[in-house]
């Protein structure tokens, strides 16, 4: 076995467990964890097929920028953990049911076939640079999906913002007026009570 | 590798929407939103320009540009000109609806729904599986945004909520396809893909492995498209979100969209994978007779309006289906005229529920009742438009519903044919039902006020459109033709 195929059974072994643990663990932080480990083997099998630029795009992006983002938001959350599980239990044997019917169909249909055909894709040479391969053509080739991305984008912030922001107060409960922090009295934030009496 | 500079005047219409569509959103941080009359104002301007800008740049035969992304043609100036004249008119329904309602975002709206012309109008020019995947990301996204709009309306937010996973799953369905597609040919534009098919060496054997892949490609395909067409058994969504969304979101979803879901399936599996026909035609006739059953069966139990309405438009999708199934351009003519009448058709029939929304939202067959003693010109105007979805003859909706039986007995299919004409009478029942409710029963409500003089004028032409047209059907059939 050479060194490359073990990496390949290696990572791909983490990235499949990976993805079981995401959608079976309890705690929603561990899943997003699972899930950083499952792309984090993603971009290693990425850079197995010689796509380089990509696999470190994935683990600079996804893992390092929107998963970390995500964390935070999961973390700061106040999850209730045991509600969110509560549909596991019931719904198991009816997802079970399904999966299995799918599964035995691909099977049978797959099997069928006795040979699969295998092939190896090209090996490029050393000199060979996919990020240059790449930019050359999204900003020719591709410029028109390219930019409807961006539009795609644009549009995403938009609602994004639409349904968090409240358009009748001026100030959401998430930010401060600094004029009336400093304003701010000891009597308005601390209430003296007597305890003695009863 | 070869660059040429793209024509951007076939693309003029694209780029003004999107030019303006920012500058509505940049204007609506300077501007109070109390000043409706400017955005909607704006939003109209915006929507006649680029129908100006769309017949302009109109080419005199087939071109592409972007490096092949692009196609003009004359299906793409048809169905751009059809989703530009509809949302005109649906802004105009809506109009006094956000004026009476002023909680709502009203700049977003125009935005989101501006935003979504522009996604409708990649999918129609769309000429690769990028930019169709792309555009009906941006289409679905705005939908999402405009659903979940009334935010302090809890069954608004379910609604959006099931729209977005469901659609997001579609949407990966569809993708995977996609990606089948491009793994078995290498290209992504569809003039290169239907060459590669109509070569018929490479066209895949009966029981062959490329078959078995094509197979996959296709079903994953077809699901994804069933979804976003909403085509039992991937209908789900559709009664929920119709419901639950905000009248003028629910006119927008159920009449415009509809035209860019038709191009989505004429560009993928017409003009790119019209060679395997016979592959997919199996798929879609169990979808159509799946749609007519259901849609037309489930739409009887309904008393909400805007569900029935739902159920009403899954049946016609079936119709639609059927069309398609037939697979000779007299049956992809049939599903354009269909389906244009059935925007036509729907745009006026959510009209009327948007004029007789004051404070209250009208959406009940209670809401209708007796509406012939206060409104009798409404009523009027909605007996034709239930009659013409009903497919009463002297309307436009009989006509749609014949050319699509004709190009369904072409080809032989009679055992199908009359399946959708028993259904279309068991569908009938609930379209007189509410006509029964608008003139033979007595109010139990108090008159609404008068809709708003534009409105009325808008509604009275489209309900009278679908009888000039019924009496007159060469005049769209003329247009139609041009495209097959």
């Amino acid at each position: 076995m050479t060194l490359e195929l073990a990496v390949f059974y290696g990572f791909a072994a983490v990235l499949v467990l990976a993805s079981l643990l995401m959608i079976t663990v309890r705690n929603p932080v561990h899943a997003a964890l699972s899930l950083v480990a499952a792309f984090f083997a993603a971009a290693v099998l990425w850079v197995l097929l010689e796509a380089e630029f990509l696999g470190i795009v994935l683990v600079l992006v996804y893992v390092g920028a929107v998963m970390v983002l995500f964390l935070f938001v999961v973390m700061t959350l106040d999850l209730n953990v045991s509600q969110l599980r509560e549909g596991f239990v019931r719904y198991l044997p009816i997802g079970g049911l399904v999966a299995l019917v799918m599964g035995a169909g691909m099977i049978w249909v797959l099997t069928r076939e006795t040979v699969f055909e295998r092939t190896t894709p090209l090996r490029a040479g050393a000199d060979y640079n996919n990020t240059l391969a790449i930019g050359q053509v999204l900003y020719t080739e591709y410029v028109y999906p390219f930019e409807i991305a961006a539009v795609i984008l644009l549009v995403a912030v938009i609602a994004a913002i639409t349904l968090t922001l409240d358009p009748r107060r001026r100030r959401t409960s998430k930010s401060i007026d600094p004029a009336e922090a400093v304003k701010v009295r000891a009597k308005d934030r601390i209430k003296m009570v007597d305890l003695r009496q009863k | 590798m070869t660059f040429e500079l793209p024509d951007f005047s076939l693309a003029a219409a694209e780029l003004w929407l999107l030019t303006l569509g920012c500058a509505l959103l940049m204007l609506a941080v300077f501007v109070s939103a109390q000043r409706h009359t400017l955005l909607y104002g704006l939003s109209q301007f915006t929507l006649a320009g680029a129908l100006g800008w769309v017949w302009w740049s109109a080419p005199e035969s087939r071109s592409l540009t972007f490096n092949h992304h692009y196609v003009a043609d004359d299906l793409a100036t048809l169905l751009k000109s059809a989703v530009l004249l509809l949302t005109a008119v649906s802004l105009i329904y809506t109009r006094s609806y956000l004026e009476r309602r002023p909680h709502l975002p009203r700049a977003e709206f125009y935005v989101l729904i501006l935003f979504a012309v522009l996604g409708m109008f990649i999918m129609i020019s769309a000429h690769s599986l990028l930019t169709l995947y792309l555009g009906l990301e941006l289409l679905a996204l705005c939908l999402y945004a405009l659903v979940a709009l009334n935010r302090e309306h809890p069954p608004a937010l379910e609604a959006a909520m099931k729209f977005f996973v469901l659609g997001a799953l579609a949407s990966g369905l569809l993708l995977y396809g996609m990606s089948i597609v491009y793994g078995l040919t290498g290209t992504l534009e569809l003039h290169t893909l239907a060459a590669h098919l109509s070569d018929p060496a490479s066209l895949p054997d009966p029981g062959s492995l490329t078959h078995l892949a094509w197979g996959f490609a296709l079903t994953f395909l077809l699901v994804g498209l069933a979804f976003k067409l909403g085509a039992v058994p991937f209908h789900a969504w559709v009664p929920d979100v119709y419901e639950g969304a905000m009248t003028p979101v629910t006119l927008f979803i159920g009449s415009v969209s509809k035209l860019a879901a038709l191009a989505l399936v004429l560009r993928l599996l017409i003009e790119g994978l019209g060679a395997l026909a016979v592959d997919w035609q199996g798929m879609l006739m169990i979808l159509a007779v799946l749609s007519l059953t259901l849609g037309n069966l489930a739409a009887i139990a309904q008393h909400n309006l805007k569900r029935m309405l739902a159920y009403s438009t899954i049946a016609h999708i079936g119709f639609v289906t059927l069309a398609l199934f037939a697979a000779t351009p007299a049956g992809y003519h049939a599903a354009l005229f269909y389906i244009l009448v059935y925007a036509l058709t729907a745009a006026g029939a959510f009209g009327v529920l948007l004029a007789l929304s004051g404070e209250h939202e009208a959406q009940t067959l209670d809401d209708l009742q007796g509406l012939n003693h206060h409104h009798p010109w409404l009523a009027f105007l909605m007996l034709v438009l239930m009659a013409s979805m009903a497919g009463l003859p002297p309307l436009l909706g009989f006509y749609a519903k014949l050319i699509v039986l004709q190009a369904l007995l072409d080809q032989g299919h009679l055992a199908l044919a009359l399946y959708a004409v028993i259904f279309s009478v068991i569908g009938a029942f609930y379209y007189l039902r509410v006509i029964k409710r608008m003139y033979f029963d007595t109010p139990t409500h108090a008159a609404t006020p008068r809709p708003a003089r534009d409105l009325t004028l808008a509604l009275s032409l489209n309900g009278l459109l679908l009888i000039a047209l019924g009496l007159l059907p060469g005049l769209l059939l003329a247009l139609t033709h041009a495209v097959f």
